[in-house]
C-alpha cells in the first residue's frame, strides 16, 4: 500500500521502527499533491520545501535516537483561516490574499512542538461561510470520492485533502458543522470539541461563541492523537476551559456495554435521504448489539435552532469581519475618501456569501430590530442548550445522522442558499450548545460516504472517542480509500 | 422666559497601568509611533482580547471612592462604528452591565454643598490616533494612523443631568480629577488626552421637570473650554428658545480657538452602534471578597485630606481646599512640612509665588523645580531673619531658574538682611536728613509719611535692611528729635 494511504498511528510506527524516513513519507505525500491537486483542488497555498526541512529534523532527531512525538515527521494540512507565521493566512477570501500573518496560532505553536508536518493552507469556504466549498474566494475543491460533488464545507479542502491521500490529517474549524459535514461526505472521521476545549488563538473568527477548531483524521486513533495535542486551556484564549485535558487514547476502547444512547426524533427530517436514514438505523442496531442501550428522545427547540444559527452567527460575523477594511492589512481598493474606500474595497473583494450574512447580521443588531430578531436568537439558543443538558440527564450520547444526504453534486445547491443552510440542521444545534460531537463513517450510499453523528454533553469527548472507536473497530467503512475515479 | 439650565457630564480618563487592556503592550504616552502594538491591539485576523485584571481593580478603586455599586456580575459589549483609528471597527466596552453603578460625589459651589449624582462607571479601550497630513482634517488629502494609544485602557464616568451652571460643571470635573490623582490610577493629563470630557448640555423653564432637548458637546479639552463650552451652549440654546426655535438633538463640537460650538451630526446621523455582547471575553465576575479589600486599601481622599491639613496644620477651609485639589500640591505641602517649615508660610507660598511661576511656565506641581525641601529651607531664612519677604521673592526666583539651594544663592549674591541696628542708623540718618519734608509731614501727624521713608531706607540697602527693625528704627529717632 502507498505511504499517503495509512494513518497517522500506523506511519508513526514506520517511523519509530525506521521502516520509513519522515523525508521519504513527506515526499510520498507531496508526490500525491503533484499527481491529484489539479483534480481535487484542496489546497491555497502548497508548503512544500518548509515541510521538507521539517522532515529531515525529525528524521535527525529519530536518528539520535530521541523519542518523537505522536504526529511527529507526519504530514497534514490546516484550514486556511488558522494563522500560520509566515505563511499566507487568506481564509479563502479575495480581501486576504495577500495576508500573512505574524504569529502562529495556539494549535500551530502545539503541532510545531510536536515535530509536526504542514505541507499546506487547505481551501475552504470564504470565512468559514458555507458547507461545500464553493464559496472559496478562490476555487472549487473536489471530492475525491466523485470529482463532480462538492466535498463538504467548509472546511472541504482539509476533508478532501485527507482522503485524497494529499494530507494523512488536517485542522478544520467548526461553527455550525463545518468539520463534521465535510468529513462525513468524504468518509472520515471529524470532531467539533467542546467550546472552549482548543485554543482559538489565531482561528479568523467567524462567529467567535460558536467556531472551535477540531481534526479531520482516518480513523478514531489518530482523532485520540490529535486532541491529545491540540486541546488544553490557553491564556491567550479567554474562552479556553481550564478543566485538565484526559489522554483521549485511553479511550480507545473497544466496549460499549451499558451506554445509553439516545435518538432523537426531530433530526429525522423531511427531505432526508432513505439511504442515510437506513444507514443510521442500522448503525444503531449495530451499536445496541454491542451492549448499548437505545431510547428514542425528544429534543423540542430542534426545529428554531437554523433560525437561530441564522441570527446569531450573521449577528457576530458583521462585527467581526468589520476589520476587513483596506487600512492596515488585506487588500484596498483606493476611494475619493475613507467610506468610499472601504465600500470598493469590501465590495470587490468579499464574497456573495459573506455579503449574504454580513447584511443579515447587521439587520439582525440594528436598533429596532435587535430585540425581536437577535435576543430572541439567543433565547432560542438557551432553549436548546436545555434540550441537550436534558437529554443528558438520561443517556450518555446522542446519535444523528451528521448530514441528510451524501455529497452533492457541484453547483447543485450554488443558487439557493437555504438548501445549503438545511444541509447543517442536524450539526448547527450542537454548535448552539456548545457540546462535543464527532462524525464517522457508517456507511455508503451510491458510492458515497454516509456520516453518523454522535454527541456527548460538555467534556466528555472521551464518551465519544470510546463510542466511535468500538464503531469503528466493528466496522471497515474507514478503511476503504477514496476511488478518485480510478487515479 | 428665565431657563433653567440641565448638565451631565461623560468623563473618559485613560487608567495608567503598565500594559493595555486586553494585551501586554506598554501604554507609555509618548513613543515612537506604532512601537507600542502587537496583533491583538492592532485586531489583526485570529486575535482575542484577554481582559488586564489591574484595569477591574481600578476601576473598582474608582467606583467605591465615587460612592458606586460594584455589581459583582458585568460584561463586555462591542459597540460597532468604522473608523480608522478603530482598528477592528468597533470598541470593546461595557454596554448594559458596567461594573459600577449608582454612585455620587459632593461638589461646593459659592459655599454650597451639592450632591452630583453618577449613573455609572465602566471600562473600555482606547482608540488610536489619526495624524494629518494637512493643518485641519479638511485640508488633508491623508491620514496616517498611530496604533499606540489603542487598547490603553479608559474609564468612562458618567453623571446624572445634575449640574446646573458651567461653574458647577468645572467643579464637578475638578473634584473627579483630584479624586483620580489621589486614587493613583490616572496621569490624568487633559492636554495629553488621559482626562477627556464631554457634556450634555439642555435647557428646561425654570420650575419645570421635564428634561429639555439635549446638545452633547465634545472637544472640551481643559477645564476653561469645559466652562467656557457650556457657557456658550447654554447661551445658544436660550438664543434658539427665546426666538421661538427649537434645540435640535445633535452632537457639538468645540472650538476653542473660535470660541464656538459646530455641529458635527444630528440624532438622525448618529451612528446605530449594534452593541453585541463581546463573545471572546467572559463575564467580569468581582468577588465581594476583594471589593472589601479594594476598599480597605483606599488611599485618602481629598475631602479627608483637607479635614486633615485643617485639623493638623490649621490651615483655613479655603486654603485647605485650594491645596488638595492637587494630590500632588498637598503632597509638596507635606514634605516641606516634614523638613521643619510652617504649613501656613508654606501653604502661602504654594498658592503665591509657585502657583505663580508654575502657571507662567505652564508646568505642573510635579515638574517644580524648587523641591519642598528647598522651599523649607527658603523658609527658614526668612524665620531666621537672615533675608526679609521680600528678598526671599528674588532668591525663590534665583532658585526656580539656577535650582540652586536658597543659602547658596543668598551668599553669592551677598543678600544677608542687615540686622545691625548702627548700621540701619547710618542709612536712617541719612534718609532723614535727606527728606526734611517727609520728616516735618509726619510730625505734623501724617502717618502715612513713614511709609516712604521706610521705602527710602530700603532702597538705599538695596532691600537688605530688616524692615521691622527699619520701621522702629525710623519712629525711635523721629520721636527722639
Amino acid at each position: 500500500m502507498e505511504l499517503f494511504k495509512y494513518t497517522a498511528g500506523q506511519l508513526h510506527e514506520k517511523l519509530v521502527n525506521k521502516e520509513v524516513s519522515a523525508v521519504e513519507l513527506t515526499n510520498a505525500v507531496l508526490g500525491r499533491i503533484d499527481a491529484v491537486e489539479k483534480d481535487v483542488q484542496a489546497y491555497i497555498t502548497q508548503t512544500k520545501e518548509h515541510a521538507l526541512e521539517q522532515a529531515k529534523s525529525v528524521d535527525a532527531k529519530i536518528g539520535q535516537g530521541q523519542s518523537i512525538g505522536m504526529l511527529a515527521g507526519i504530514p497534514g494540512a490546516l484550514k486556511d483561516n488558522i494563522c500560520t507565521k509566515g505563511t499566507t493566512t487568506t481564509c479563502a477570501s479575495q480581501i486576504l490574499a495577500n495576508f500573512v500573518p505574524p504569529y502562529d496560532a495556539t494549535v500551530v505553536e502545539k503541532l510545531m512542538a510536536e515535530d509536526t508536518i504542514v505541507v499546506g493552507k487547505a481551501n475552504m469556504d470564504e470565512f468559514a461561510m458555507g458547507g461545500s466549498t464553493e464559496n472559496s474566494g478562490f476555487f472549487t475543491t473536489h471530492n475525491p470520492w466523485n470529482l463532480e460533488t462538492v466535498p463538504g464545507g467548509s472546511s472541504g479542502g482539509s476533508a478532501a485533502a485527507v482522503a485524497a491521500g494529499e494530507a494523512i490529517w488536517s485542522l478544520g474549524s467548526d461553527t455550525g458543522g463545518s468539520i463534521r459535514q465535510p468529513a462525513a461526505y468524504c468518509g472520515l472521521v471529524g470532531m467539533k470539541p467542546t467550546y472552549g476545549r482548543v485554543s482559538r488563538y489565531g482561528l479568523v473568527a467567524y462567529a467567535s461563541s460558536l467556531d472551535q477548531i477540531g481534526p479531520i483524521t482516518r480513523d478514531v486513533t489518530d482523532c485520540a492523537h490529535i486532541m491529545n495535542i491540540i486541546c488544553g486551556h490557553d491564556a491567550k484564549d479567554s474562552t479556553s476551559s481550564n478543566s485538565i485535558v484526559p489522554d483521549y487514547t485511553k479511550s480507545l476502547i473497544n466496549n460499549i456495554k451499558g451506554l445509553k444512547i439516545g435518538l432523537p426524533k426531530e433530526y429525522f427530517v423531511a427531505g432526508m435521504d432513505p439511504a442515510v436514514e437506513k444507514a443510521i438505523n442500522k448503525a444503531i442496531e449495530q451499536l445496541v448489539g454491542l451492549g448499548a442501550e437505545y431510547t428514542e428522545i425528544s429534543m423540542p427547540h430542534t426545529e428554531y435552532a437554523l433560525s437561530a444559527y441564522y441570527m446569531i452567527a450573521p449577528a457576530e460575523a458583521s462585527s467581526n469581519l468589520s476589520r476587513y477594511d483596506g487600512v492596515s492589512f488585506g487588500k484596498r481598493v483606493e476611494g475619493t475618501d475613507i467610506i468610499d474606500m472601504y465600500k470598493k474595497t469590501r465590495s470587490e473583494f468579499l464574497g456573495s456569501e459573506v455579503k449574504r450574512r454580513i447584511m443579515l447580521g447587521t439587520y439582525a443588531l440594528s436598533a429596532g430590530y435587535h430585540d425581536e430578531y437577535y435576543m430572541k436568537a439567543l433565547k432560542v439558543r438557551t432553549l436548546v442548550k436545555q434540550d441537550f443538558d436534558k437529554a443528558f440527564a438520561n443517556v450518555d450520547v446522542i446519535i444523528t445522522p451528521t448530514a441528510p444526504t451524501t455529497a452533492f453534486k457541484i453547483g447543485e445547491k450554488a443558487n439557493d442558499p437555504l438548501a445549503m443552510y438545511l444541509q447543517d440542521v442536524c450539526t448547527i444545534p450542537v454548535n448552539l450548545a456548545g457540546v462535543p460531537a464527532v462524525s464517522i463513517p457508517c456507511g455508503f450510499a451510491g458510492g458515497m460516504p454516509i456520516g453518523l453523528q454522535i454527541i456527548a454533553k460538555p467534556l466528555a469527548e472521551e464518551t465519544l472517542i470510546r463510542t466511535a472507536y468500538t464503531f469503528e473497530q466493528n466496522n471497515d467503512y474507514h478503511k476503504g480509500f477514496a476511488t478518485m475515479g480510478g487515479k | 422666559m428665565d431657563y433653567e439650565i440641565v448638565i451631565g457630564l461623560e468623563i473618559h480618563t485613560e487608567l495608567k497601568t503598565k500594559s493595555k487592556i486586553f494585551c501586554g503592550c506598554s501604554t507609555k504616552f509618548g513613543s515612537p509611533q506604532n512601537t507600542n502594538v502587537c496583533p491583538v491591539c492592532l485586531g489583526l485576523p485570529g486575535v482575542l482580547p484577554v481582559l488586564n485584571e489591574k484595569v477591574v481593580e481600578y476601576a473598582v478603586r474608582v467606583g467605591l471612592a465615587l460612592n458606586c455599586e460594584i455589581l459583582p456580575f458585568s460584561k463586555f459589549d462591542r459597540k460597532n462604528y468604522y473608523y480608522p483609528d478603530l482598528p477592528k471597527n468597533f470598541q470593546t466596552t461595557q454596554y448594559d452591565l458596567p461594573i459600577c453603578v449608582n454612585g455620587h460625589l459632593d461638589i461646593e459651589v459659592d459655599g454650597k454643598t451639592k450632591r452630583i449624582g453618577i449613573t455609572r462607571i465602566h471600562m473600555e479601550e482606547d482608540a488610536g490616533k489619526l495624524v494629518h497630513s494637512g493643518a485641519t482634517i479638511t485640508s488633508s488629502d491623508s491620514a496616517l494612523v498611530d496604533y499606540n494609544r489603542t487598547g490603553v485602557p479608559l474609564l468612562e464616568i458618567v453623571s446624572e443631568p445634575d449640574m446646573s451652571s458651567a461653574e458647577e460643571a468645572r467643579a464637578y470635573l475638578e473634584k473627579i480629577k483630584a479624586i483620580l490623582e489621589y486614587l493613583d490610577v490616572s496621569d490624568c493629563k487633559m492636554e495629553e488626552g488621559s482626562l477627556r470630557c464631554d457634556a450634555n448640555i439642555s435647557l428646561r423653564p425654570q420650575g419645570t421637570t421635564k428634561l429639555g432637548t439635549k446638545a452633547e458637546m465634545k472637544n472640551l479639552n481643559s477645564f476653561r473650554s469645559v466652562q467656557r463650552g457650556i457657557e456658550y451652549e447654554t447661551a445658544r440654546q436660550e438664543e434658539v428658545l427665546e426666538d421661538g426655535g427649537k434645540v435640535v438633538q445633535e452632537t457639538r463640537t468645540w472650538d476653542e480657538g473660535k470660541g464656538i460650538s459646530l455641529s458635527m451630526r444630528t440624532k438622525e446621523q448618529a451612528n446605530d452602534y449594534r452593541y453585541l455582547p463581546e463573545p471572546d471575553l467572559v463575564p467580569v465576575i468581582v468577588d465581594p471578597e476583594k471589593v472589601a479589600e479594594i476598599r480597605a486599601n483606599l488611599p485618602e481622599l481629598p475631602e479627608a485630606r483637607k479635614q486633615r491639613l485643617m485639623a493638623d496644620y490649621g490651615l483655613s477651609t479655603y486654603d485647605a481646599a485650594v491645596i488638595t485639589v492637587s494630590k500632588a500640591m498637598a503632597d509638596y505641602l507635606d514634605e516641606s512640612v516634614a523638613c521643619q517649615a510652617d504649613a501656613k508660610l508654606v501653604a502661602n507660598w504654594l498658592m503665591g509665588e509657585v502657583s505663580k511661576h508654575l502657571n507662567n511656565d505652564s508646568i505642573t506641581i510635579g515638574q517644580c523645580p524648587v523641591a519642598p525641601k528647598q522651599l523649607a529651607e527658603l523658609i527658614a531664612l526668612i524665620d531666621k531673619g537672615t533675608i526679609s519677604n521680600k528678598i526671599a521673592k528674588t532668591v525663590f526666583e534665583e532658585m526656580w531658574t539656577s535650582r540652586k539651594d536658597a543659602e547658596v544663592i543668598v551668599k553669592e549674591k551677598g543678600l544677608v538682611q542687615i540686622s545691625d541696628s548702627s548700621e540701619i542708623i547710618a542709612i536712617v540718618d541719612g534718609v532723614i536728613a535727606a527728606n526734611p519734608q517727609s520728616v516735618a509731614d509726619f510730625k505734623a501727624g501724617k502717618e502715612k509719611a513713614i511709609g516712604f521713608l521706610v521705602g527710602q531706607t530700603m532702597k538705599q540697602s538695596k532691600g537688605k535692611a530688616n524692615p521691622d527693625m527699619v520701621n522702629s528704627l525710623l519712629r525711635e529717632r523721629l520721636q527722639g528729635n
